[in-house]
């Protein structure tokens, strides 16, 4: 594949300037105010990138991907409508507004709609270093890709077939204006290479991943280590075996315990709280986590996954805690929905930014001897969680635990139990933090949960 | 409602004068394109113009809280060469962009023969669904009307009913593929979804229930039969049995599966480990057992795409062939996999039109349309009465599997004890999960009363979602590992 030479741009290179942006979201606004809104609100976005796969050292696909969308939301009085293109032609924007106008004719006059407060808007823009563009050709995507998979590959013989490896660099930007006079400009970069291996033995086949992300290639895990792990994840599989149905001490690992924390935020979410749809209601101000559990949101961490200086309504981010001494401190809100509980916006809307556990002292082998005997929990299926009861039960796979130490590996199970139970019970958090993502936690150790099995 | 299609008549028509007319793309420029597409190593390239309006209406609380409408366009440029493929789209479907984005999927191959472009000519199938533009088949006001007497008879049924949230969405999708062969085809796409949601709460305890349902129509599905009212009263009855739920048992049981929806249960444990690309790739769990015993001989298991006004039924697929009725079990033997255009090919067998993509912006590979296992000769009060002590579940949320493992889950919403040949008490949602390539080998009865479901499935693989339909009858399977609390 290296014989013709360069075949595409290098990402990046091709977005058009923020400035072009700005022009479209104030076209936006000002269609919606010539209509007219009381107020209005528009996001403009274009992303670019590049991905390849490769497997058994062939390309499977190269993907140049260019994205781009407005949204625009107008308010009449209190009356909202909404539409989007992904059209960027001065008329398709127009008709986006129209379509948002003609709406907001139907919807209903509610007092918590609009803007987020014009005084909670960002004033200061500090750079987060998210903007690390890879000057990536397809041809050198491809060799990190092959160089990636031959790892796993090479890693153990049992490494009986590959799914492959992947390569991405992504570049976007954002803008983001409304009627207070707001705008905010985001650019930022993701990049990331994974790798997806089957070990086999006998009859049967194993499949497990591994990957890596960051916002600067810099930051990426080295491309071998990455293939490497990916194989020792799945060879470490074969054999799994069921186990009897028995209450037992569970260990969520870095990447299973992520979602134990999803599921706090979804309770804690506003949305979910003014619908009462949430097993936390009510629930700030109280212990809800032994002592020892502190969550932190920190948006502005330098080069963060999750980082952002304003939130989808421009409102300022701040470091905040979430639970502090086992006690929930405060909801996840935006302005509609902090308004519908006589609360205000946390800097919320479009999600948390950056949440992380503070972790404990013990390392992953530390917390297989507290747990004795029990389940290691590596990944998680189906969508068995109700946050309304928080009632929990999903299928699992990880690893056997006797006397301390990894005895076998486990499939076809299920775990099960109570969210706040669950939470209640959480003996310790590793300090071997998963910080790749939005959501950062080590392992999280629940002292007994429902395993069923044979 | 500014603008709605009026445009009637042969969907290639509607197509040509959508994509084509506008910039002035001809036979000629088409061929300009192929000719830049079809460089030395490719074996096969196509077009994929697609324009979607889409809007969604959001009831909450008694009020029309939130309105929108999306509209999209764009064009997918793929190259096929070997086992590669090539993508690349704009949003802009003018000739220079077109060229541009040939080039960049095109390098995907660069050694090996000279691809041949064939002359153009129309296929297609018969449609399977109208060509009344969903968006446009009711007016705003009876949209929000619609909405509002489905929150009426939600909290009719019982005043435990404490939030009802009823969604309508509709889209109107207009497709054309032209590929190297000379393959021209468009399908115009209605789809309409209404969904409820309810919680009912009865002293502190709160439980939620949901119903919907959905066709490849226009909103007047929903007014038929008083379709969209049932999806409300069903939704606040799934909420109030919720709330006399207990604990669901822990461990190996015999679980009764009802008709319908439960088919879910067909597209994790064997739906998608017969894709072809697993099975060409060899790792499914199903890889290299054509023709092998796979399930009991009681099951017989087809992808049908041509059931018309389905969810998931197409009339041509996104790579413009006609979809099809393919048997993927029969009498418990595996005969059949789902094939898209390249994994057709390097299998050496014909496709089965089940090449599907999200949008022009992903590349297309094999999906399911509507999978659904035959009826059988058991009487379903049969089937509960032959059961000592086990679980009988109606309802689900969602499924997964591991293709390469073959083990599946999936999460029962609604579920009964059955004790001593008899259904009784509600248990709480539990997960279920099994090993997908003997499950079906569990399966001892099987009922004469298929249903297909309600028309809500969505499928997601690689990121990529796609409207799926499922169906079953009631199926005894004597064997599942149930997760519960109670052990």
């Amino acid at each position: 594949m290296s014989s013709a030479g360069s075949v595409a741009a290098p990402v990046g290179h091709a977005l058009p300037a923020v400035v072009d942006l700005e022009r479209l979201a104030s076209l936006a606004l000002d269609t919606a105010r010539a209509a007219g809104a009381d107020a209005a609100e528009a996001g403009v976005s274009v992303d670019r990138g590049l991905s390849v796969n490769v497997r058994k050292g062939e390309v499977d696909t190269l993907e140049h991907h260019r994205d781009r969308g407005l949204a625009v939301t107008v308010y009449f009085g209190r009356c909202k409508g909404s539409a989007s293109t992904g059209d960027f032609s001065e008329a398709a924007v127009r008709d986006a507004v129209e379509s948002a106008c003609a709406i907001a004719r139907y919807t209903s006059d509610d007092p918590a709609h609009g803007l987020a407060d014009s005084e909670l808007m960002a004033r200061d823009f500090p750079d987060l270093d998210l903007d690390h563009p890879w000057p990536l050709e397809a041809d050198d995507a491809i060799e990190l890709a092959r160089e990636c998979e031959a790892a796993a590959v090479e890693a153990d013989s049992r490494i009986t077939n590959i799914e492959g490896s992947g390569v991405s660099a992504q570049r976007g930007l954002r803008v983001y204006a409304n009627s207070h006079g707001f705008v905010g400009r985001v650019a930022a970069t993701s990049h990331g290479i994974n790798c997806v291996a089957v070990a086999g033995e006998r009859d049967t086949m194993q499949r497990d991943y591994w990957y890596t992300v960051a916002r600067s290639p810099d930051d990426l895990e080295d491309v071998q280590a990455v293939g490497q792990r990916a194989a020792r994840r799945a060879v470490a599989r074969l054999g799994a075996r069921r186990v009897a149905t028995e209450r037992v001490p569970v260990l969520f690992d870095p990447q299973t315990a992520r979602s134990m924390i999803g599921h706090l935020v979804g309770a804690v979410r506003g949305s979910a709280l003014y619908r009462q749809a949430s097993f936390l209601l009510d629930a700030a101000g109280r212990r809800i986590f032994p002592e020892w559990m502190e969550v932190v949101e920190r948006p502005r961490l330098a080069r963060g996954m999750g980082s952002a200086v304003f939130d989808a309504e421009g409102v300022a981010t701040r470091e905040s805690p979430l639970v502090a001494g086992g006690v929930l401190q405060r909801y996840i809100l935006d302005s509609y929905s902090a308004r519908r509980l006589g609360l205000q916006t946390t800097g919320n809307a479009g999600g948390v930014h950056n949440l992380q556990v503070t972790p404990g002292d013990d390392d992953f082998d530390a917390l297989l001897r507290r747990m004795g005997r029990g389940l290691v929990v590596t990944e998680l299926m189906g969508q068995g969680v109700n946050l309304v009861t928080g009632d929990y039960s999903r299928g699992a796979a990880g690893f056997w635990v006797e006397d301390g130490g990894i005895a076998y590996p486990v499939q076809e199970v299920t775990v099960a139990g109570s969210l706040p139970d669950i939470f209640d019970r959480l003996v310790a958090a590793g300090c071997d933090v998963d910080r790749r993502g939005n959501i950062q936690t080590g392992s999280l150790l629940v002292d007994g949960m429902t395993v069923a099995g044979e | 409602m500014s603008k709605s299609a009026t445009a009637v008549g042969d969907p290639l028509e509607r197509a040509r004068a959508e994509f084509l007319a506008p910039a002035e793309l001809g036979e000629s420029e088409l061929n300009h394109v192929f000719a830049r597409l079809m460089r030395p190593g490719v074996d096969f390239a196509d077009l994929y113009f697609q324009s979607t309006r889409h809007e969604v209406w959001m009831l909450e609380d008694g009020q029309i809280r939130e309105g929108s409408r999306n509209i999209d366009r764009g064009v997918g440029v793929r190259a096929v060469s070997g086992e590669k493929s090539g993508l690349a789209y704009s949003d802009d479907i003018v000739l220079p962009a077109l060229l541009e984005a040939s080039g960049a999927a095109g390098a995907v191959a660069r050694m090996g023969r000279q691809g041949q472009v064939g002359a153009i000519r129309s296929g297609g199938a018969p449609p399977l669904y109208g060509d009344e533009d969903p968006l446009a088949s009711m007016t705003s006001d009876r949209k929000v009307d619609l909405l509002r007497s489905v929150d009426a008879v939600a909290r009719g049924v019982d005043p435990r009913v404490e939030q009802v949230i009823v969604t309508l969405a509709g889209v109107q999708e207009t497709v054309l593929v032209a590929d190297a062969d000379g393959r021209l085809a468009a399908d115009v796409r209605p789809l309409v979804r209404l969904n409820v949601s309810v919680i009912a709460a009865d002293g502190g305890r709160r439980e939620t229930g949901s119903a919907g349902g959905g066709a490849r129509q226009s909103y007047g599905f929903f007014l038929e039969h008083n379709r969209a009212l049932d999806y409300g009263r069903e939704a606040a009855r799934r909420a109030l049995i919720n709330l006399e739920a207990r604990e669901a048992p822990a461990g190996t049981l015999p679980v009764v599966l009802g008709p319908g929806w439960p088919g879910v249960l067909l597209h994790e444990a064997v739906g998608h480990g017969l894709e072809g690309d697993f099975n060409r790739k060899g790792t499914s769990a199903f890889a290299g057992r054509m023709g092998e015993r796979v399930a009991s001989p009681l099951c017989t298991v087809v992808d049908d795409g041509t059931l018309p006004g389905r969810r998931g039924s197409l009339t041509i697929d996104d790579e413009g062939e006609a979809t099809q009725y393919t048997p993927l079990i029969e009498n418990g033997v595996l005969t059949g996999y789902m094939q898209d255009a390249l994994n057709a090919r390097l299998m050496g067998v014909g496709r089965t039109g089940n090449g599907r993509r999200e949008s022009f912006a992903h590349l297309p590979m094999p999906r399911m349309t509507n999978t659904y296992m035959l009826a059988g000769p058991h009487d379903p009060r049969e089937i509960i009465e032959s059961v000592e002590y086990g679980l009988y579940a109606v309802n689900f949320g969602g499924g997964q599997v591991d293709i390469t493992s073959g083990k599946f889950v999936f999460s029962a919403s609604e579920a009964y004890l059955i004790e001593n040949g008899k259904v009784t008490a509600p248990v709480k949602g539990a997960t279920l999960v099994g090993n997908g390539p003997d499950v079906l080998t569990r399966v001892s009865m099987v009922g004469n009363d298929l249903e297909l479901d309600s028309g809500i499935g969505v499928c997601g693989k690689d990121g990529q979602s796609v409207p799926v339909g499922v169906g079953q009858p009631t199926l005894k399977v004597d064997a599942m590992t149930v997760g519960g609390t109670q052990s």
